[in-house]
C-alpha cells in the first residue's frame, strides 16, 4: 500500500484529535471529508459519500460484502478507519463501469447468473477484479481458495467461479466443478 | 464502536512518545483485529496511535545469511515476496493457509503477533473472562471448548493464540525485534508469547511502552523439507483446529535436525526443544515420529469438546512428516 501522503492536513494539527480531516480519491474524484476518528471506511463510503454499492454485511470482516479496492489492494472496508487510509485511492462497484459499458467482471457476473439476491455480488465483484490484478490465479481451485473471503448466502459459487474464469480467460472445468477435491 | 483520539506518527520515537503520553494508548497497523475489538468493545484505548506511517515496510537480506521483515510489512507482501517464496516457503504457505485474501492484504506480521484469541467468551463482552477482565472467571473451563488448548492451559485461561504466521514463524526460530524508550532490544521467538497462568490478560512479554519494528529469520529456512498442514472446519478462511510447521534437514533418511511447532493447541505456537533433539541422529520414519509427537504432546489434556485434539495433533504432525520429506506424497496418492 502507498503510504506517501506526507502533508495532509493533520500533519498540521494538534497531536490528538477526536475528528480527522481526511482527503480520499473515490472512483477517480477528489473529495474532503472531516470525520470522527473511529468512523470505518465502510461507513465513510455509504453514509458520507452516498456510495451504498459496497455493502455492509457481518461488519466484522468475515463476509467480504465491504469489499473495496483501496490503493489498488482488495480489503475489508469495514476493518478499516478512514482515518488511518487518509490520502488512498479507492475503487468500490460505483467506479467500475466506464459511462454505460460494464466491467468485464460486471459482465460476466450477468452472462452467468452469478448471483441471486445480490447483496454479496459488489464485494464480490471489486474482489475478483483485484484478485486477478493481483496476479496468482491460474486455476478454479485457486479463484476457490483466494474469494474465500467473500461469502455468498445463496450459494451462487458455482456460477461466481465460471464467471471469473470467464473474465479472466482460463478454461473452465471438464465436469463443472462443484469445488469438492477428492 | 467505542470513541477515541487519534494520532499519526511518521517516526518510531514519535510513535513511543505519543503512545507514553497517553495511559491507555494503543498502537494501530492493519488494524483487521483491533477494530474489531474496538466494535466488539473488547478493547477501549483512549487514544489510538496510528503507525502506518513508519518505514517499516521493508523486506530485506541480513548480513547473517537471514531475512528481516518490517513489522508493517502486509501478510500478502510477505507470502508473495520473492526472497521468502524461495528460501522461507514454510513462512509463505502458513501465511496463505491463514485469514482471506482481503484480510492479508490488510493485515501486518506485528499485528500478527499480536492479535487476539478468538475464543467465543473473550469476544462476548457479556461474558466473564480472565483474560479481558482478570479475576472475573474462564467460562469456558466448562463450557463451549471445541477451539480451546489440550497444552499449557491453566486454571485461568484455555484460550489459543489464532495465528498460522506465528506457527511458521515458531518452527523457524524468528527473533522479534522491538523499540521502547530505553532503547531497542531482540527476544527470541520462543520468548515472545507467553501462556496464560495467573495473568492470562497479557498474550506476550511485550513490555506496555515497547513496539514491534521487525521479525528476522535465520539463514536456515528449510526450503527443501517443509510442510505446513493445518486441520480446520471448512476449507478455506478459518482457523486451525490442529495446525503444524515442520522443518527438516536431512542426510539421506537420517534427521539432521528437526523443527516442528504446532498451532492451535495453546497460548501460544507450541514447541519442545527436547523432544526436537530426540529425534536427531535417527532414522526418520513413522515410528520416530510417533515418539516424537508423544513427547511434544506430553501433559495434553482435553476439555468437554476439545479432546480429539490430541490424537488429531499426532496424525497431523505424522502428515506434515510425511509430506515435508516426500513433497511427491500428494500428488501420488488416488
Amino acid at each position: 500500500m502507498d503510504t506517501s501522503t506526507a502533508g495532509t492536513a493533520l500533519d498540521l494539527a494538534p497531536s490528538e484529535v477526536e475528528r480527522v480531516p481526511v482527503t480520499f480519491e473515490i472512483n477517480g474524484k477528489t473529495q474532503r471529508f472531516d470525520v470522527e476518528a473511529w468512523t470505518t471506511l465502510l461507513d465513510l463510503l455509504r453514509e458520507h459519500c452516498h456510495l451504498s454499492g459496497t455493502k455492509k454485511g457481518c461488519d466484522h470482516g468475515q463476509c467480504g460484502a465491504c469489499t473495496a479496492i483501496v490503493d489498488g489492494q482488495r480489503i475489508n472496508t469495514c476493518l478499516a478507519l478512514a482515518a488511518v487510509h487518509d490520502g488512498a485511492t479507492i475503487t468500490t462497484i460505483e467506479g467500475l463501469a466506464n459511462g454505460d459499458t460494464l466491467h468485464v467482471m460486471q459482465q460476466a457476473f450477468i452472462d452467468h447468473d452469478a448471483f441471486q439476491c445480490g447483496y454479496c455480488t459488489p464485494g464480490q465483484i471489486c474482489s475478483a477484479v483485484a484478485m486477478l490484478d493481483e496476479g496468482h490465479v491460474k486455476c478454479a481451485d485457486d479463484v476457490r481458495e483466494l474469494m474465500s473471503g467473500n461469502l455468498c448466502r445463496c450459494g451462487a459459487y458455482t456460477n461466481i467461479v465460471a464467471a471469473i474464469l470467464d473474465a479472466a480467460d482460463l478454461p473452465h472445468e471438464q465436469d463443472g466443478g462443484a469445488g469438492v477435491r477428492s | 464502536m467505542n470513541r477515541f483520539s487519534y494520532s499519526r506518527a511518521s517516526a518510531v520515537s514519535q510513535a513511543l512518545d505519543q503512545h507514553r503520553a497517553h495511559a491507555g494508548a494503543a498502537f494501530i497497523a492493519g488494524g483487521t483485529n483491533l477494530v474489531d475489538l474496538l466494535r466488539e468493545e473488547v478493547t477501549h484505548p483512549a487514544l489510538l496511535v496510528d503507525i502506518n506511517r513508519l518505514p517499516l515496510r521493508q523486506i530485506e537480506a541480513t548480513g547473517a545469511g537471514g531475512l528481516k521483515i518490517g513489522a508493517l510489512a502486509t501478510n500478502s507482501a510477505v507470502a508473495y515476496d520473492d526472497m521468502v517464496v524461495r528460501r522461507y516457503p514454510l513462512l509463505a504457505k502458513a501465511i496463505l493457509a491463514g485469514a482471506s485474501a482481503q484480510i492479508r492484504n490488510a493485515a501486518t506480521v506485528g499485528g500478527n503477533l499480536l492479535q487476539r484469541t478468538r475464543c467465543h467468551y473473550f469476544y462476548d463482552a457479556g461474558t466473564p473472562c480472565n483474560k479481558r477482565e482478570p479475576g472475573t472467571g474462564c467460562p469456558a473451563l466448562e463450557g463451549v471448548s471445541r477451539i480451546h488448548a489440550i497444552l499449557g492451559a491453566s486454571d485461568q485461561c484455555i484460550a489459543v493464540h489464532p495465528s498460522d504466521m506465528c506457527v511458521a514463524l515458531a518452527a523457524l526460530d524468528a527473533t522479534v525485534h522491538l523499540a521502547g524508550k530505553d532503547g531497542t532490544r531482540t527476544l527470541a521467538f520462543a520468548d515472545f508469547h507467553r501462556l496464560p497462568g495467573d495473568t492470562p490478560n497479557r498474550d506476550s512479554n511485550l513490555r506496555d511502552d515497547e513496539l514491534i519494528t521487525a521479525i528476522e529469520l535465520p539463514k536456515q529456512g528449510f526450503a527443501t523439507h517443509h510442510a505446513y498442514v493445518k486441520v480446520r472446519d471448512r476449507a478455506s478462511y478459518a482457523f486451525a483446529l490442529v495446525s503444524a510447521a515442520v522443518g527438516v534437514e536431512l542426510d539421506g533418511d537420517t534427521i539432521v535436525n528437526a523443527h516442528c511447532a504446532l498451532g492451535g493447541v495453546a497460548h501460544k505456537p507450541w514447541r519442545d526443544p527436547a523432544a526436537e533433539a530426540s529425534l536427531r541422529g535417527q532414522r526418520l520414519d513413522a515410528a520416530s515420529v510417533r515418539d516424537f509427537s508423544a513427547m511434544l504432546l506430553r501433559g495434553a489434556q482435553g476439555r468437554r469438546d476439545n479432546a480429539f485434539k490430541i490424537e488429531l495433533s499426532a496424525r497431523v504432525i505424522a502428515r506434515a512428516f510425511e509430506l515435508a520429506t516426500q513433497p511427491s506424497f500428494e500428488e501420488s496418492t488416488p
